[in-house]
C-alpha cells in the first residue's frame, strides 16, 4: 500500500491523470457492483454479481441507437468529457476551485442534454437535476473554501501533503459534505432526477430518452464522477493514507446505507434541507475557522 | 489630450447632427452613422496603443471658464427637469433639482473663482478600458439601433416616431460617458454624471405612455438623489480638503475624505442600480431595446461602478469599506435568486446585470489587488456578453411576439443563428470556463483572504446564477421531432452585423483575457497597489485547453451529428401512450392529452415581492451605516 502510494506521488503530471483515466471506470465499477450487492442482501435478495455493472455496459454499447433527435448525445459527449477532465485534474493534484467548476459544467451539460430531446419525463427530470444542481453547489464551494482556509492552498497536491487531520478542523464541512454527496451519488433520497432503484419511480426521469451507448456513456461518467467524489472524502482524512481509504470506503457504505433507508423526498424538502444543513454544517465552520484565524 | 476631448466632443456634434438632420435624409444619416460609430471604435484602440507602455497621464486645462460654461448647461437642465417634471404634475424631482442647484450655484459662486484645478483630465488603463467598452459596445448598439427603431414603429404604431430625438439622447449619453471617465476635476464629473442621469430618465420614457412615464420618473428620483449626494460630497470635499481632483483624494489624509467618497460612492450605487435602488432599471425595459443594452452594458450603471471603483481606496480598511462589501454581496445573492422566479426575458437579463454588478461593488469594497483584478474583468465580460444578449431578446421579441421566456421553445429549430449567438453570450455569463467564470473564480480567492463571509455569500449566489441561466438555455435548445416553421428571415442586416460583432469579441475577451490582464490591468493594479495578483499559470493553460478544447470540439461535433452520422433511428418521444405527435398521444379512453413543457420558477421561494423587501430593508440598514461611520 505505502509503496502504491509512493508510486502514485512519483507520477508527473500527465500520467498521473493517465492513472486516473485509465483506472477509475474499473474502480468505479466495482463500487457500483458491490453496491447492487449489498443493496440486493438488505433487500433480502442474492443480487448480481460484483462485476455486473461492466456486463450491463458492454451490453448497452452493443444496442442499437435509437435518439429522439439527431444531437442529443452531443451534450452527453461533452458531460463525459468534462467529468473525465475535472477527475484528472483533481487527481493530478491541480486545483480545486477548477475542479469544481469543470464538474458543475459537466452536469450543466447533463441537465441540457435532458432539455435538449424535449420529452416531458426527460424534462422533468432535467428541472429536478438543476435544483440538486443548486442544492449541493454551495456546499462543493464551501469545501474547497474550508479546505484553503485551513491549508493556504487550493492545490489537491499541497491538501494531500497535509500533515494535520484536516477533518479535526473542518468537521461541519465533512458533515455538510457527507449530506450532499447522497446528492452527487444520485442516493435516496435525493434521486429525484433518475433512480438506480426501480420502485422509485414507473418511467426513468432525464434519462428516459437515451439508450444504448449514450445510456453506458452515462454511466461510465457516474464511476468517473464517484471516484472523484471519494477522492475529495479522502482528502479530509489524508493525513494518515490508512485511515483515509477505510474511512473512504466507510463514507460510501454509509451511503449505501441511507439509500436503503429512505424513500425519496420531495424537491421542495431535498432543496431546503440542504442549504440549510450547509448553512448550519458548512456556513457555521467556516467562521469559526475565520474567528479562531 | 487632444484624443480625450475628441472623444467627448465628437459624439456631441453627431448628437447635434443628428437632431438637425431631417429624418427624411436617412441614406445621410446611416452614412455619417457609420462613419462616427467606426471612428467611435478606432479612437479607443487608439488611445490604447498609445498609452499600452505608459502609465497614467494627467492634463491641465484652463478650467475656469468651461466650468461656467458647465453651470450655464446645469442650471439649463436643471430648468428642463424642472419644466417636465411639473407638467407631468410630479414634484420630487423638482425639489431634488432645486436642491443641488442650490448647492452647486451657492458654491461656484463662493469659491468658484479661488478655486484652482491642476489636472481637469487624466488617462489611466482603468479609463482606457472603460473607452474601449464605451466606444466598441455602445457604437455596436447604436449600429443596431439604426436597423431596429425602424422596425420598432412598425410594430408600435401608436409611439410618436422621435428617431432623430433618440439618436441624438444616444450620441449625448456616449458623450457624457466619456466625459465621466476622462475628467479629474470632480466638478466635470458630477457634471457628466448629470448629463446620463437626464439622458437614461429621457432615453426611458420615449415611449411616452403612463408606464414608460412612471419608469422614466423612477429613474430620475433616484439618481437625482444620488447626484444630490454627489453635489455634496464634492461641496463638502472643498471645503475640507480644499481638493476638487480624483486623484488627489486618494493621496490627502484619509479622515478628511471619508465623508465625500462615501457621498460619490452612494451616487454611485444608486446608478449601478444596487439594492435599495434596483428597481429603476427593473423599471427601464420598457424602452426599445438599444436604451437597455446602452444601460446595461457599457454606460449608466457601469458609470456606477467605475466611480465606486475610483473612490474605493479612500476608504480602505473602514467600516465604510465593509458596509459597501456587504451591499454589494447583499445585491448579488438576492437579485440572482429574483432572478429564477422571472420568466419575462428582458427582466432575468435585468435582474443578472444588478447581480453582477453587485459583485464588482463587493470587490471594490473588499479592495485588493485580487479583487480589483476581478471586478475589471467582470466589468468586461459582462458588458460584452450582457449587450450581446439584451440585442438578441430584442430581435426574438418581434419574431415571436413575446419576450417571455416560455415562449421560447425549440427556439433552435426557429431562429437557428440568433440562437447559436445568443448561446454564446449565455456562455459567457456562466459558463466555465468561458468569461464571468474566469473572475469569479478570482473573486472567490480574494474573498476568503479578506472576508470568508463573502465567499460564503458567492457560493450560494453561484448556485442561483446556474440555475436561471441553465433552464432558460435548456429551453432554447430543445428540438422536437418534425418541423418547426423557420422565422429568421427579416432580420434586418444592420441587427446581423452588430450581433456577429459582439459574438465575436465575446470570444476574443475570452481567450484575449491573459493579455488583457498582464497588459493593461496589471500595470493599473501595480499603480495603485504597488502589485499586482499572481495568477497561476498551471490554471490559466488548463482554462485556455478547455476553451480551445470547446471551440474545436464543439463545431466538429455539431457537423458530425449534422452530416456524418448515419447510424441511428429516429423515434418519437415517450409520452406515455400513442404518439399523435411530438406533444400529444392517445391516453386512456381514446382521450386526446397534449404534453406542455414549463420550467420551474419557484415563486413561492424566490419571488420579487418577498425578496425585494428584504434587499431593501437590509442594504438600507448597510448604507446608513456606512453614511454614519463616515461622519462620525
Amino acid at each position: 500500500m505505502k509503496t502504491l502510494f509512493e508510486l502514485f506521488q512519483s507520477l508527473g503530471l500527465a500520467e498521473r491523470m493517465l492513472a486516473y483515466v485509465l483506472i477509475a471506470p474499473f474502480i468505479g465499477g466495482v463500487l457500483a457492483g458491490i453496491d447492487r450487492k449489498l443493496t440486493a442482501r438488505l433487500q433480502g435478495r442474492f443480487g448480481p454479481p460484483i462485476l455486473q455493472p461492466f456486463f450491463d455496459v458492454f451490453k448497452l454499447f452493443q444496442k442499437e441507437r435509437i435518439v429522439v433527435n439527431k444531437f442529443q448525445n452531443f451534450n452527453i459527449i461533452l458531460f463525459f468529457v468534462f467529468t473525465v477532465f475535472s477527475g484528472a485534474l483533481f487527481f493530478c493534484g491541480a486545483d480545486i476551485l477548477l475542479m469544481i467548476f469543470g464538474l458543475a459544467t459537466a452536469g450543466t451539460f447533463f441537465v441540457l442534454a435532458g432539455y435538449s430531446v424535449s420529452s416531458p419525463y426527460s424534462h422533468l427530470g432535467a428541472e429536478r437535476e438543476i435544483i440538486q444542481m443548486v442544492s449541493y453547489e454551495p456546499m462543493v464551494i464551501l469545501v474547497a473554501v474550508g479546505m484553503y482556509m485551513v491549508t493556504g492552498s487550493f492545490k489537491v497536491a499541497d491538501i494531500a501533503m497535509y500533515q494535520k487531520p484536516l477533518i479535526l478542523a473542518l468537521p461541519g464541512v465533512f458533515a455538510g459534505f457527507l449530506y450532499i454527496l447522497t446528492i452527487k451519488f444520485r442516493k435516496s433520497p435525493f434521486d429525484l432526477s433518475i433512480s438506480h432503484h426501480a420502485h422509485q419511480e414507473i418511467v426513468r426521469g432525464l434519462t428516459t430518452e437515451f439508450s444504448g451507448p449514450a445510456l453506458a456513456l452515462i454511466e461510465i461518467s457516474h464511476w468517473y464522477e464517484n471516484v472523484l467524489l471519494l477522492g475529495i472524502v479522502y482528502l479530509f482524512f489524508a493525513f494518515n493514507p490508512w485511515l483515509g481509504i477505510v474511512l473512504t470506503i466507510a463514507a460510501y457504505l454509509f451511503e449505501i446505507f441511507i439509500d436503503n433507508n429512505y424513500s425519496r423526498f420531495k424537491w421542495q424538502l431535498t432543496f431546503l434541507s440542504s442549504w440549510l444543513f450547509t448553512a448550519v454544517a458548512g456556513v457555521s465552520n467556516i467562521i469559526v475557522l475565520h474567528l479562531i484565524k | 489630450m487632444n484624443a480625450l476631448i475628441f472623444l467627448i466632443v465628437f459624439p456631441l456634434c453627431i448628437a447635434l447632427l443628428a437632431a438637425v438632420l431631417p429624418a427624411a435624409l436617412s441614406t445621410l444619416r446611416r452614412i455619417i452613422g457609420v462613419i462616427a460609430n467606426i471612428v467611435l471604435c478606432v479612437v479607443p484602440i487608439y488611445l490604447l496603443v498609445t498609452y499600452l507602455d505608459k502609465g497614467p497621464a494627467y492634463f491641465q486645462i484652463e478650467s475656469h471658464l468651461i466650468n461656467i460654461f458647465m453651470l450655464v448647461i446645469e442650471v439649463f437642465i436643471a430648468g428642463f427637469i424642472v419644466y417636465i417634471s411639473i407638467r407631468a404634475k410630479r414634484y420630487l424631482p423638482v425639489l431634488l433639482v432645486a436642491v443641488q442647484s442650490v448647492i452647486m450655484l451657492t458654491f461656484e459662486f463662493t469659491s468658484g473663482s479661488g478655486m484652482r484645478v491642476e489636472h481637469s483630465l487624466f488617462v489611466d488603463k482603468f479609463s482606457i478600458i472603460m473607452a474601449l467598452i464605451v466606444g466598441i459596445i455602445g457604437s455596436a448598439i447604436c449600429l443596431y439601433a439604426i436597423g431596429y427603431i425602424p422596425e420598432y414603429h412598425e410594430h408600435h404604431k401608436e409611439v410618436k416616431d422621435r428617431r432623430r430625438y433618440f439618436a441624438f439622447l444616444m450620441y449625448l449619453f456616449l458623450s457624457a460617458m466619456f466625459g465621466i471617465i476622462f475628467s479629474n476635476n470632480l466638478m466635470w464629473v458630477f457634471f457628466f454624471w448629470e448629463i446620463t442621469t437626464i439622458c437614461s430618465a429621457l432615453l426611458i420614457g420615449y415611449r411616452n405612455d403612463q408606464q414608460s412615464i412612471e419608469s422614466s420618473f423612477r429613474a430620475l428620483n433616484m439618481n437625482l438623489l444620488g447626484g444630490l449626494a454627489f453635489a455634496a460630497g464634492i461641496v463638502y470635499l472643498y471645503s475640507s480638503a480644499r481638493i476638487m481632483e480624483l486623484d488627489k483624494l486618494l493621496q490627502v489624509d484619509k479622515s478628511l475624505v471619508l465623508l465625500p467618497a462615501v457621498c460619490i460612492a452612494f451616487a454611485g450605487l444608486v446608478k449601478s442600480a444596487q439594492f435599495p435602488f434596483c428597481s429603476w432599471l427593473t423599471g427601464a425595459m420598457v424602452a426599445p431595446t438599444p436604451v437597455s443594452a446602452l444601460l446595461h452594458s457599457s454606460t449608466m450603471v457601469k458609470a456606477g461602478v467605475y466611480i465606486i471603483l475610483r473612490v474605493a481606496p479612500a476608504l480602505q480598511n473602514t467600516v465604510a469599506a465593509k458596509m459597501l462589501m456587504l451591499v454589494g454581496g447583499v445585491t448579488f445573492l438576492v437579485t440572482a435568486l429574483i432572478a429564477i422566479s422571472q420568466s419575462n426575458a428582458k427582466k432575468v437579463l435585468a435582474y443578472s446585470t444588478i447581480s453582477n454588478l453587485g459583485l464588482i461593488v463587493a470587490c471594490a469594497g473588499v479592495n485588493t489587488d485580487a479583487a480589483v483584478w476581478s471586478a475589471l474583468l467582470l466589468i468586461i465580460f459582462h458588458a460584452v456578453a450582457k449587450s450581446l444578449l439584451f440585442l438578441c431578446v430584442g430581435i426574438i421579441e418581434y419574431r415571436l411576439g413575446s419576450r417571455d421566456i416560455e415562449d421560447m421553445d425549440y427556439l433552435i429549430m426557429r431562429l437557428p443563428k440568433l440562437t447559436a449567438v445568443m448561446m454564446i453570450g449565455m456562455a459567457g455569463m456562466f459558463l466555465a470556463p468561458f468569461g464571468m467564470i474566469i473572475s469569479k473564480f478570482v473573486t472567490l480567492k480574494a474573498f476568503i483572504d479578506s472576508n470568508p463571509g463573502m465567499a460564503i455569500l458567492l457560493a450560494y449566489g453561484s448556485a442561483a446564477t446556474v440555475f436561471f441561466w441553465t433552464k432558460w438555455m435548456g429551453k432554447i435548445m430543445s428540438i422536437k421531432y418534425g418541423e418547426a416553421q423557420i422565422v429568421e428571415h427579416p432580420v434586418s442586416r444592420w441587427e446581423q452585423f452588430t450581433l456577429a460583432i459582439l459574438a465575436i469579441a465575446t470570444v476574443v475577451v475570452c481567450l484575449g483575457f491573459p493579455f488583457i490582464s498582464s497588459r493593461i490591468i496589471d500595470p493599473y493594479l501595480k499603480d495603485v497597489f504597488g502589485k499586482s495578483p499572481v495568477v497561476d499559470t498551471f490554471n490559466i493553460l488548463v482554462i485556455y485547453v478547455i476553451m480551445i478544447g470547446i471551440l474545436i470540439i464543439l463545431p466538429l461535433g455539431l457537423m458530425y451529428y449534422a452530416y456524418v452520422n448515419k447510424n441511428y433511428r429516429r423515434v418519437g418521444t415517450y409520452l406515455g401512450g400513442a404518439n399523435v405527435d411530438n406533444v400529444s398521444f392517445e391516453g386512456p379512453m381514446d382521450h386526446k392529452q397534449t404534453a406542455d413543457l414549463k420550467n420551474y420558477y419557484l415563486t413561492k421561494y424566490f419571488g420579487e415581492d418577498i425578496l425585494c423587501n428584504v434587499g431593501v430593508l437590509v442594504s438600507l440598514t448597510l448604507i446608513f451605516i456606512m453614511f454614519g461611520v463616515a461622519a462620525l
